[in-house]
């Protein structure tokens, strides 16, 4: 669905991505995580075909990203940061002009406001919206498309938990439907939660991907269980017989509060891959 | 077609909303109106105040409409969501210069029929002003085109909003700026109309419009080359 190999882009003298390659299958979710500046926006502007690569393959849909014509185009929702809403225009009004452009049916525009939770803001300006809500907008005019891939840019930056959460039910109610997504994050809980396959980039290379578990697995280099008891006190037990006679006595005993396996997050693997947070 | 109208249709809604723009399309009009029913004095030229304010008209309201528009659908990026939208940018061009255009022949009209310009008069007056709309509209969109943003199309738009239409106005009062004057096309297209039954229309005016529609479309096409709709 997605095929990107040696994929390199410099802006003047900034080398921002220095040869990416990546994968992504059909009704999949791909989530690609680095810092601020590690080059993710510039890695969907060119999946996207809104600027070109300076070397190597970019394919989406079948096609080379050049060769996407207009009804190919329509088969792709893009919703980014920086991507702006029409603030004058009420929710409704700013979805007719892309329903008109994209020659869908009006009663979609509501289908889809009720959808993304905005029916009741319908006829509320864009710039009295909450960013939760313009989120919602935004994602609401990519449904509109009804695309077959969807590039979301950071689309729960800087929201609350309780619209982070609608954010993901949306996204994954699409993804149920065969839809396949690129998103784009620095929040790793996000990526565990809804990828099935993520990449972590740093400084324009990827330096790890995967399965979010399958990378947390691979790094766990201390292979450790600890254990919280009852009484207070913490055991940290190694993957051996003894430590297994150990873990047995205490369970038979009721007193393991909480088990915890050693195996790093995400953000633990990044910062062992770079020396870097992912929350820079 | 379909995309143009689309887009035309989006700035129709926009016009009672936008009220920086709307003024643009009703000041002059409105400013015409008034000065024309109110200001006789004996030996004044016939519809004085339509003709000056008309060639004012001309050089300010396209252009700083064309301009604002296209650089505040940059800012905001908005005009990347169109273009991701597989709107084209002569689509995009099309659809916002003939608003702009279709607003302000609606405002030269309010201004030729509220001062009673009727027949050949008449004609040649929206003729005059269709053309000279024309030219202020690609002089607007390459400033749009150049500008990154709306602060800096209305930097650069002020000052040659100033020579297009009050150079032609001050050019009636002094003759060393009507040398000037001469060679833009607000000033010619405002000698077409002073004739009293339009008997000024020259080769060489004509011309100079031509050339000042030619100078038009080189900076519009710089600015296109330049930055396009990005």
């Amino acid at each position: 669905m997605i095929y990107a190999s040696q994929v390199r882009k410099s802006f003047g003298e900034k080398e921002i991505l220095k040869g990416i390659d990546l994968e992504i299958e059909k009704g999949k979710v791909f989530g690609l995580l680095g810092p601020s500046g590690a080059g993710k926006t510039t890695l969907i502007k060119l999946l996207t075909g809104q600027i070109p690569a300076d070397g190597g393959e970019v394919r989406i849909l079948g096609k080379e990203v050049e060769k996407l014509t207009g009804r190919d185009k329509m088969r792709i929702g893009i919703m980014m940061d920086n991507f702006g809403l029409y603030e004058r225009f009420s929710c409704y009004e700013n979805l007719k002009i892309f329903a008109d452009l994209y020659g869908v049916p009006k009663n979609q525009i509501v289908i889809k406001l009720k959808e993304v939770g905005l029916y009741d803001s319908i006829k509320t300006p864009a710039m009295k919206l909450s960013k939760g809500m313009r989120n919602r907008l935004q994602l609401a005019r990519v449904f509109l498309q009804e695309p077959e891939i969807m590039f979301l840019d950071e689309p729960t930056s800087g929201l609350d938990p309780a619209n982070t959460e609608e954010i993901h039910r949306l996204i994954l109610d699409k993804v149920k439907r065969g839809c396949t997504v690129f998103l784009t994050t620095h929040n790793m809980a996000e990526a565990e939660k809804l990828c099935e396959k993520i990449a972590l980039l740093n400084e324009g290379i990827i330096v790890e991907q995967g399965h979010p578990k399958e990378i947390c697995r691979k790094y766990n280099h201390q292979k450790k269980i600890y254990i919280h008891r009852y009484d207070g006190e913490d055991e940290e037990l190694s993957n051996n017989s003894i430590a297994a006679e150990r873990l047995y006595r205490l369970m038979q005993e009721e007193q393991i509060e909480t088990i915890h396996s050693t195996e790093p997050n995400l953000e633990s693997v990044f910062m062992e891959l770079t020396g870097k947070s992912l929350n820079v | 077609m379909k995309t143009t109208i689309v887009i035309f249709k989006k700035q129709m809604a926009d016009t009672l909303k936008n009220k920086e723009i709307l003024i643009q399309f009703i000041m002059f009009p409105i400013i015409t109106i008034i000065m024309e029913k109110v200001i006789v004095m004996e030996g004044m030229p016939e519809y004085f105040f339509a003709k000056m304010f008309s060639a004012m008209y001309m050089g300010m309201a396209p252009l700083i409409a064309t301009a604002a528009i296209i650089a505040e659908e940059k800012e905001k990026n908005t005009l990347r969501v169109l273009m991701m939208s597989d709107v084209r940018p002569v689509q995009y061009l099309l659809g916002v210069g003939s608003y702009v255009w279709l607003l302000c022949m609606i405002g030269a009209a309010v201004i030729a029929f509220s001062t009673g310009f009727q027949g050949k008069q008449l004609l040649i007056y929206m003729c005059a002003m269709g053309f000279g709309n024309m030219v202020s509209i690609i002089v607007g969109a390459a400033i749009g085109m150049f500008a990154r943003n709306q602060m800096m199309a209305t930097s650069v738009v002020m000052p040659v909003m100033l020579v297009l239409s009050f150079l032609p106005m001050l050019a009636m009062f002094n003759k060393t700026l009507e040398k000037v004057a001469y060679f833009f096309y607000t000033r010619q297209i405002q000698v077409f109309m002073n004739g009293p039954e339009y008997d000024m229309i020259e080769g060489r005016g004509i011309l100079i419009v031509l050339c000042n529609m030619i100078v038009a479309l080189v900076l519009f096409l710089a600015a296109y080359k330049k930055n396009g709709l990005e």
